[in-house]
């Protein structure tokens, strides 16, 4: 065989191609995990023994520590800073303030949703905790002690901290840096239709109002944030490890922004000590630890300590939301309505794709078949920390799924119906999908009347009804909540989804070496998910080379394709698509070198899953190994095919994938003491196509944790004068072991028709299915007090409260 | 001031400042990065470290306070190249995702199974109520802990059930 001139290395012949495995929509409990199902992971073996390299782990030769001053007030005007004790200081090696990066150009930055906040403060301070200047040292503990040495005099302004009265007239300005600007007023946005939800409204027989707040909570991620930056004056290279959710997408605003060439620009995301979206923003101390490099000629690491975390870092949720259900008499639900006020703190750091400044909170119909929808939101600044990112979640969606959830519950309260049975009576059906929701979202998949009767099942769901009669005849509080969510995760589109003009979709790249061993390299980035199992396991499935000979690449911008990087469950939902289209791809090349191998006509080979025969024939074959050997050999090659077995993709989703649970909870409370314990938690979770079964559960397990913190403990509290409250791990409260219970899973199994495995990801789901399961078991036990609603945190002095027929809101 | 102290067998001597914590001697001037630091109040536990057999939470002990007696740290658990029970266990029931806190819950599941070779869940649950693990909801963990007793016992028969297939 002649070896044929260059050509694309792509072509793959008609019969070829890969057979149509688009999913449809069904349920099958039985249908095997994509890979090997439950595999353990690869990861661990360097975690159990100590040997992960997080970012403080990581130690260069001359490497110097930065250390940031913070506002020790929450609104007030620089008047002087005087730095010069802090540069006498013998270990101190370089003091910056706001006033020396402004004349560089940098003392502001653009956030991610097209607003600026300060690096360091040059006018003024907007929250308690806001960088004033950052200290380089020796050592981290002379890098603190100088920051004691800087003298800075502030003109205190009054805080606005009540975000409904922060637009009032004579409430103080906060973001006077923003020419004309003369109110705290941050952006209006509507969703759904006004005129046709009033119209739907005006035929209710039925319509409940609630106010609810969803308190400001924050990720905590067990590891802060930080940053080391590795600047080298001769060749012009900037080296940064960072905690970032998302490397590329960062390394593109650094270069946009301090104008670094972006070739130059290597990040690298080490192990990340779990993100929850807290890792996402770009914080000003990764800017200081670049410029304190570029300005020693050292390599300079920052990190956080836990009180920076909480009080400076990306907060989550934050909405007062005013809500309306309108329905028939049997419990038809006709229209949902909603006004909310988002606290957005002193500068507008949400995370989210640039056409959607509420996220998608517009998912806020839910899981329901209605007629109209309509929401308006106003956000406003205050002066608290920055932020307003998804804790675990896809853009709002918790809070948009706590929305209609707690309404739903409150409706089944005024019909004393049972909110299973009003749930059943409303969901969508199978045949609706996709189903085109009245704020304009295409839900993929679902078959949500399976997955709440599977919940159902498992919970006995009678049979506590019948011991919470018996014990509320015994003057016991017993109760027993439901939620079925949806979420809309996966984003792009990228036509329609960006952050800061970068279309969300994601490379991948698959390269099969000479003795059939793999190296896959994606653009996600793992902060504790298993990626490099998980990933692994897709491209075994495809290609048929075991995943213990598949390493998998991530979190260096160097190293791998370009991708907006894991938050909203993004990993799976697209880089997963992306490794398995590039597997495919890699595939297809592999059988027309197969086909030259044997001598035969592509189609008449059949793929065996790591190996391909001929018709007829299975001793007449080719393994993938011996394909991967010749690809890079000295055989003859095909007409027109390259040597190499190598792919790269950019996969852009042609939707957002649609997850959804049906999720019951069961509470104790003591009426005593008004402390509620959960004693059951079912989750029964469809996530699509499953890959690493253990892997989900994990997941899951590990959002019903959130669920529970935020609806018992979790909440970011300010006093009247924007002091911030819950500055520690012993004031913010996170959920220990005693505080759960051991979890029960369940799962349905219906397919995104538009993933090309059917996967749809789940590393949020729980967190967003949750919080109102609770608090609905909750309100169900107080339901003999006559109580409808009460917010989170319920803490048991609020709790208390709400018994005594006092619930009052935590903002 | 000079620190000398026996961190997994071995002799380990610094020079360091009176102030200095244990976790940063572990860490900075031993390169013993295992043991983390995540809060600072002694809440969070991912600094979890033995001193002569005990839990402590290393970033409240000064690196003196330690001078002159036995830590353990999570570097020290895996013996003549075999891992400790607790590890594999951990690895065998999915009991860590982001890897953070790991090393201090393998402690203290160590220190707990020392003096309690078969722990009931509650008590596993209160053994490990001083640790937060952000990641897993701690029913793993717990099974984890399970595994490695069960391990140890040679009661083990199969991996634990954790309802997947």
């Amino acid at each position: 065989m002649r070896r044929a001139p260059k050509a694309p290395d792509h072509r793959v012949p008609e019969a070829a191609s890969a057979p149509d495995s688009r999913p449809t929509a069904f349920v099958d409990n039985d249908r095997k995990p994509v890979g090997h199902g439950r595999m353990l992971r690869k990861e661990d073996p360097r975690f159990v023994r100590g040997k992960g390299r997080f970012l403080d782990d990581i130690q260069l030769p001359g490497m110097l520590h930065l250390a940031l001053l913070r506002a020790p007030i929450a609104h007030g005007r620089i008047l002087s800073v005087d730095a010069s004790a802090a540069e006498a200081h013998p270990k101190v090696k370089l003091v910056v303030t706001g006033a020396m990066l402004a004349e560089r150009g940098l003392a502001w930055m653009p956030t991610m949703s097209g607003d600026v906040q300060a690096v360091l403060a040059t006018d003024k301070v907007r929250f308690q905790g806001q960088e004033v200047a950052f200290v380089v040292a020796e050592d981290r503990y002379a890098a603190r002690d100088a920051l004691e040495l800087i003298d800075v005099e502030y003109e205190r302004l009054p805080a606005v901290v009540n975000v409904r009265t922060a637009l009032d007239p004579s409430t103080p300005v906060i973001r006077d840096d923003l020419p004309g600007k003369s109110d705290n007023h941050c952006f209006d946005w509507e969703t759904g239709d006004k005129a046709a939800t009033e119209a739907a409204f005006a035929r209710a027989d039925v319509v409940v109002s609630q106010d609810m707040v969803y308190p400001r909570v924050h990720p905590a991620p067990l590891e802060t944030c930080g940053a080391i930056a590795d600047y080298d004056a001769v060749d012009g290279g900037l080296t940064l490890w960072s905690t970032t959710q998302a490397p590329h997408a960062h390394r593109t605003l650094y270069a946009l922004v301090a104008g670094l060439p972006e070739h130059q620009i290597r990040v690298i995301s080490p192990d990340i000590g779990g993100g929850f979206g807290n890792k996402v923003p770009i914080y000003p101390g990764y800017v200081c630890a670049i410029v304190a490099s570029m300005l020693t000629g050292k390599p300079v690491k920052w990190t956080e300590d836990r009180s920076e975390n909480l009080t400076s870092t990306a907060f989550a949720r934050d909405y007062i939301m005013q809500g309306e259900i309108a329905a028939t008499r049997d419990g038809t639900i006709l229209a949902v309505r909603t006004s909310v006020l988002a606290d957005h703190g002193a500068f507008n750091g949400v995370a989210a794709p640039a056409k959607y400044p509420g996220g998608f909170f517009g998912v806020f119909t839910g899981s329901y078949d209605l007629q109209a929808a309509y929401c308006t939101m106003t956000a406003v600044y205050t002066n608290k920390a920055p932020g307003g990112v998804a804790y675990s979640c896809s853009f709002r969606i918790t809070e948009a799924v706590y929305l209609i959830e707690r309404l739903v519950d409150c409706l089944a309260f005024q019909l004393t119906m049972d909110p299973v049975e009003l749930r059943l009576a409303n969901l969508l059906k199978p045949e609706q999908f996709p189903y085109t929701t009245k704020t304009g979202w295409v839900y993929d998949s679902g078959n949500y009347e399976v997955t709440l009767r599977e919940a159902v099942r498992i919970a006995d769901y009678d049979g506590l009804r019948r011991e919470q009669k018996d014990k509320r005849a015994r003057g016991e509080l017993m109760g027993i909540g439901v939620s079925f969510f949806t979420e809309a995760v996966g984003a792009g589109p990228r036509k329609h989804m960006d952050i800061m003009g970068l279309g969300m979709a994601d490379g991948a790249e698959l390269r099969v070496y000479p003795t059939g061993k793999a190296v896959l390299r994606v653009s996600c980035q793992s902060q504790g998910q298993g990626h490099e199992t998980t990933f692994a396991q897709i491209v075994a499935e495809e290609i048929g080379i075991p995943p213990a000979d598949i390493k998998v690449v991530h979190g260096d911008t160097d190293q791998t394709p370009f991708g907006l990087g894991t938050y909203g469950s993004r990993s799976t939902s697209v880089s997963g698509a992306a490794a398995v289209l590039v597997s495919r791809k890699v595939r297809d090349k592999a059988r027309l070198i197969a086909s030259a191998m044997l001598e035969i006509s592509v189609t008449d080979l059949v793929w065996d899953k790591g190996s391909f025969h001929v018709v007829g024939d299975p001793t007449s074959c080719v393994t993938i190994q011996e394909i991967a050997m010749h690809a890079y050999g000295t055989g003859d090659l095909p007409d027109g095919v390259e040597g190499g077995l190598e792919a790269q993709v950019h996969y852009d989703p042609e939707n957002l994938t649609y997850p959804n649970g049906a999720y019951i909870c069961v509470v104790d409370v003591d009426a005593q003491t008004a402390v509620f314990t959960v004693r059951r938690f079912v989750a029964v979770d469809d996530c699509g196509t499953r890959i690493n079964p253990m892997i989900i559960e994990g997941q899951v397990h590990r959002g019903l944790t959130d669920g529970v913190g935020m609806a018992l403990m979790e909440m970011i509290a300010f006093d009247d004068d924007g002091n911030c409250l819950s500055g520690s791990l012993m004031d913010y409260l996170l959920p220990s072991a005693l505080e759960v219970p051991d979890w029960e899973t369940g799962y349905t199994v219906t397919p995104s028709p538009h993933h090309p495995v059917g996967a749809k990801g789940v590393g949020e789901s729980a967190t967003v299915g949750s919080p109102p399961a609770v608090v609905n078991a909750v309100m169900d036990a107080l339901k003999p007090y006559g109580i409808r609603h009460a917010d989170m945190p319920l803490t048991p002095s609020r709790l208390w409260e709400a018994i005594r027929g006092n619930p009052q809101p935590p903002i | 001031m000079q620190v000398t102290m026996t961190v997994n067998g071995a002799e380990a001597t610094g020079e360091i400042e009176a102030r200095l914590l244990l976790v940063h001697f572990l860490r900075d001037h031993l390169s013993l990065t295992g043991t983390h630091w995540g809060c600072d109040t002694s809440n969070c536990g991912a600094c979890a470290v033995w001193l002569d057999g005990e839990p402590v939470k290393s970033c409240t002990v000064l690196a003196a306070m330690a001078a002159g007696h036995e830590v353990r740290t999570v570097e020290g658990l895996e013996r003549f190249g075999e891992l400790d029970a607790v590890q594999r266990g951990f690895m065998e029931c999915h009991g860590l995702q982001c890897g953070f806190c790991t090393p201090g819950m393998l402690m203290t599941a160590r220190a707990l199974l020392d003096r309690n070779p078969s722990p009931s869940e509650q008590e596993i649950r209160e053994a490990i109520s001083g640790q937060t693990c952000r990641c897993t909801g701690y029913a793993t963990i717990v099974r984890s802990v399970q595994w490695a007793a069960a391990e140890e016992a040679g009661t083990r028969t199969s991996i634990v059930d954790d309802g997947a297939p």
